[in-house]
């Protein structure tokens, strides 16, 4: 059974589209993540799911039923805000206890399940605490906590790691997704930061100007991008796609590398001319252009940084380099993607 | 060969760079609010209070100490007490009433609609215009033979001008009309304390609460009244002090009449010390004010800062 099931939907902020026809089906205990750039329309599309915004057409379906026209309460889903929403007046224990107060859950029940929660996330000791006393860290759990108290039919997270600097929000990563594992919450989690969606989603759902444009396994979404602009935007740095015979070649820069660095004769093969390279340690970026294609198209290459010396790759100097021919990917004229090899 | 650092002048005077000096700024840009104080608040207040414990009139201006002789006499009086009651009635009421239509107004200037901006300056009017006008508006409002609100009750066939209300005539309506005249004076600073307040609510705390199953009720009493409520109580602290010392609607419309009914601490420390020419008596009776907005001031600002915590 799917916990949410989406049919069409569309929301209009007067005549924009900010969803324009999204269908997804997400399964009982998957992790979803919608991934796309600001303004795509990923947290309108997950504010409908959970009732705050009404879709103008298009069916929603929570459990295997339509909730088009239930309140928020009505449809058993809890989500997590960007930054947490935690009620500031209350203590941790009435934060988390708040969602059970609204169903009119006994006293004693509320008791049971806030201790069962806060022991889940580790906080069992930061009750009596008021959210301003917290850590980011700690409000985080709190938030999931009150979230997950309920044991809602779906957990719907808008951008929960951007308000944590760099260093909190891998261990915060990895921490949702092994609490997801172990609850086997059915998760939506809406993010614009394509690390977080590769390393957390069972699947990805890449969404832009209100559209689906690709929905698959990481795996799927990096090797076989549906069209140019998923290709450009999972990735980093992005797929390299030049113009070819009225369409689009495109490769993986990790793919693209000097001839002698790959056996075998099922390559096609470039005089890439360096403009420019950036050492980053673990690898080289390597900037410049193809010999025989629009000399404005920066083509990027990822080289293994031990492996390249210094001194054999110079700005100026044009160089053999080749692309496995399983790792091309060709694009029609209108960017979509034609076949595989 | 140019030198590297001319000498630096040395100032004309010492104390060319005086106010540059972070203490003696300090000093000088406190001093006048001192000073206002001490002269304008400071000094009557002293002299309040050794008016209240002589026997000061206007007829025999002695300096003869009587200790809390005048207290005691204030205290036997019913006339007093009653005022007090007033003073109490009218205070928490009408502030009460105030917050209430400030609460509702917030709300209601919260949706969006055609001419929103120009209702919101409007609504600060009450409270803008001087309440000598105001008070002589609601005059004609209430007056005993023009009354508006009796003309149309009239009118409209509800009551007939034989049994209508007498509305500053009788006592308890009386004391009505002046805590509906005070409410409606500060139901606009209350509808901007409320405005700033609710703003201020993260919208993500309110969506939270929606979708963790509160409805606009519980939205509204459990989340949104409670975050608000250290900047509502110091719109209150506000309301409180100025209504319990005000006597300018009293003065202005009932003169303390019918019988006393609408008498205010305000108003009978004026009556008493300065028409009756009793100065220390009254000075007493003003000085029964002091322990009240003390103890509401400095209880308010506790509640305040454990919120705070």
């Amino acid at each position: 059974m799917s916990a949410v099931l989406t049919r069409d939907i569309v929301k209009k902020f007067g005549d924009v589209p900010a969803v324009n026809g999204i269908s997804l089906t997400v399964p009982d205990g998957e992790f979803m993540v919608l991934l796309g750039p600001s303004g795509c329309g990923k947290t309108t599309f997950l504010r409908i799911i959970c009732g705050l915004e009404q879709q103008t057409s298009g069916d929603l379906l929570i459990g295997g039923n339509i909730v088009n026209d239930l309140p928020p309460r009505a449809r058993g889903v809890a989500m997590m805000f960007q930054s947490y929403g935690l009620y500031p007046h209350y203590t941790v224990r009435k934060n988390i206890a708040f969602p059970l107060r609204t169903q009119r859950v006994p006293g004693a029940e509320i008791n049971k399940k806030v201790e069962w929660a806060s022991q889940l996330f580790g906080i069992s000791h930061l009750l009596e605490r008021r959210p301003r006393q917290l850590s980011g860290g700690e409000r985080q759990r709190v938030a999931l906590a009150r979230a997950l108290v309920r044991e809602p039919t779906a957990l719907l997270l808008d951008e929960p790691l951007s308000n944590l600097d760099a260093k909190l929000r891998a261990s915060a990563r990895l921490e949702i997704k092994q609490f997801q594992q172990r609850v086997g919450v059915t998760t939506i989690y809406v993010t614009h930061d394509q690390v977080e969606a590769m390393g957390m989603g069972d699947r990805i759902a890449v969404i832009d100007h209100g559209r689906v444009r690709q929905v698959g396994t990481p795996g799927e979404i990096y090797d076989d991008p549906a069209d140019r602009f998923v290709a450009t935007f999972v990735g980093t740095p992005p797929m390299n796609i030049v113009a070819k015979n009225g369409g689009y070649l495109g490769f993986r820069p990790e793919n693209f590398l000097p001839r002698e660095m790959i056996e075998g004769s099922a390559v096609a093969e470039f005089s890439f001319r360096v403009d420019r390279s950036e050492y980053l340690g673990s690898e080289r970026i390597v900037y410049g252009v193809l010999e025989g294609f629009d000399p404005n198209q920066i083509v990027t290459a990822k080289l293994p940084g031990a492996h390249v010396a210094e001194e054999s790759i110079r700005p100026g100097e044009w160089h053999a380099f080749a692309v496995r021919n399983n790792a091309l990917r060709f694009f029609d004229k209108d960017g979509n993607r034609t076949s595989r090899h | 060969m140019v030198s590297i650092a001319e000498p630096i002048a040395k100032p004309a005077s010492p104390f060319r760079f005086l106010l540059d000096r972070r203490e003696v700024l300090n000093a000088v840009l406190i001093s006048p609010a001192i000073l206002y104080v001490f002269l304008l608040v400071g000094l009557p207040f002293l002299l309040a209070i050794y008016y209240s414990v002589s026997a000061y009139t206007l007829y025999d201006p002695t300096w003869r100490f009587v200790g809390i002789q005048n207290f005691l006499d204030v205290l036997k009086n019913p006339v007093f007490l009653r005022t007090l009651g007033n003073t109490f009635l009218f205070t928490f009421a009408s502030n009460f009433l105030g917050l209430v239509m400030g609460k509702f107004g917030a709300f209601l200037l919260l949706q969006p609609f055609r001419g929103r901006r120009i209702v919101r300056a409007l609504v600060i009017l009450p409270w803008a215009v001087p309440i000598a006008l105001a008070t002589i508006a609601w005059e004609w409002i209430f007056d005993s033979l023009y009354s508006v609100i009796n003309w149309t009750l009239i009118a409209l066939g509800i009551v007939t001008r034989a049994d209508a209300p007498n509305w500053l005539g009788s006592p308890g309506l009386a004391m009505l009309c002046i805590i509906i005249i005070n409410a409606w004076r500060f139901f606009p600073f209350a509808i901007v304390i409320f405005l700033a307040g609710i703003t201020a609510v993260p919208q993500d705390v309110i969506d939270a609460a929606t979708v963790d199953g509160a409805g606009f009720w519980r939205r509204n009493y459990q989340i949104i009244v409670p975050m608000i409520l250290p900047i509502v109580a110091i719109g209150l602290i506000f309301g409180i002090v100025f209504t319990f010392t005000d006597l300018s609607i009293v003065f202005l419309l009932t003169n303390g009449g019918p019988a006393g009914a609408t008498s205010v601490l305000g108003f009978e420390g004026f009556q008493v010390g300065i028409a009756s020419g009793d100065v220390a008596h009254g000075a007493a009776i003003s000085l029964f004010m002091l322990p009240v907005l003390l103890v509401v001031v400095i209880g308010m600002l506790r509640f305040i800062r454990r919120r705070e915590i």
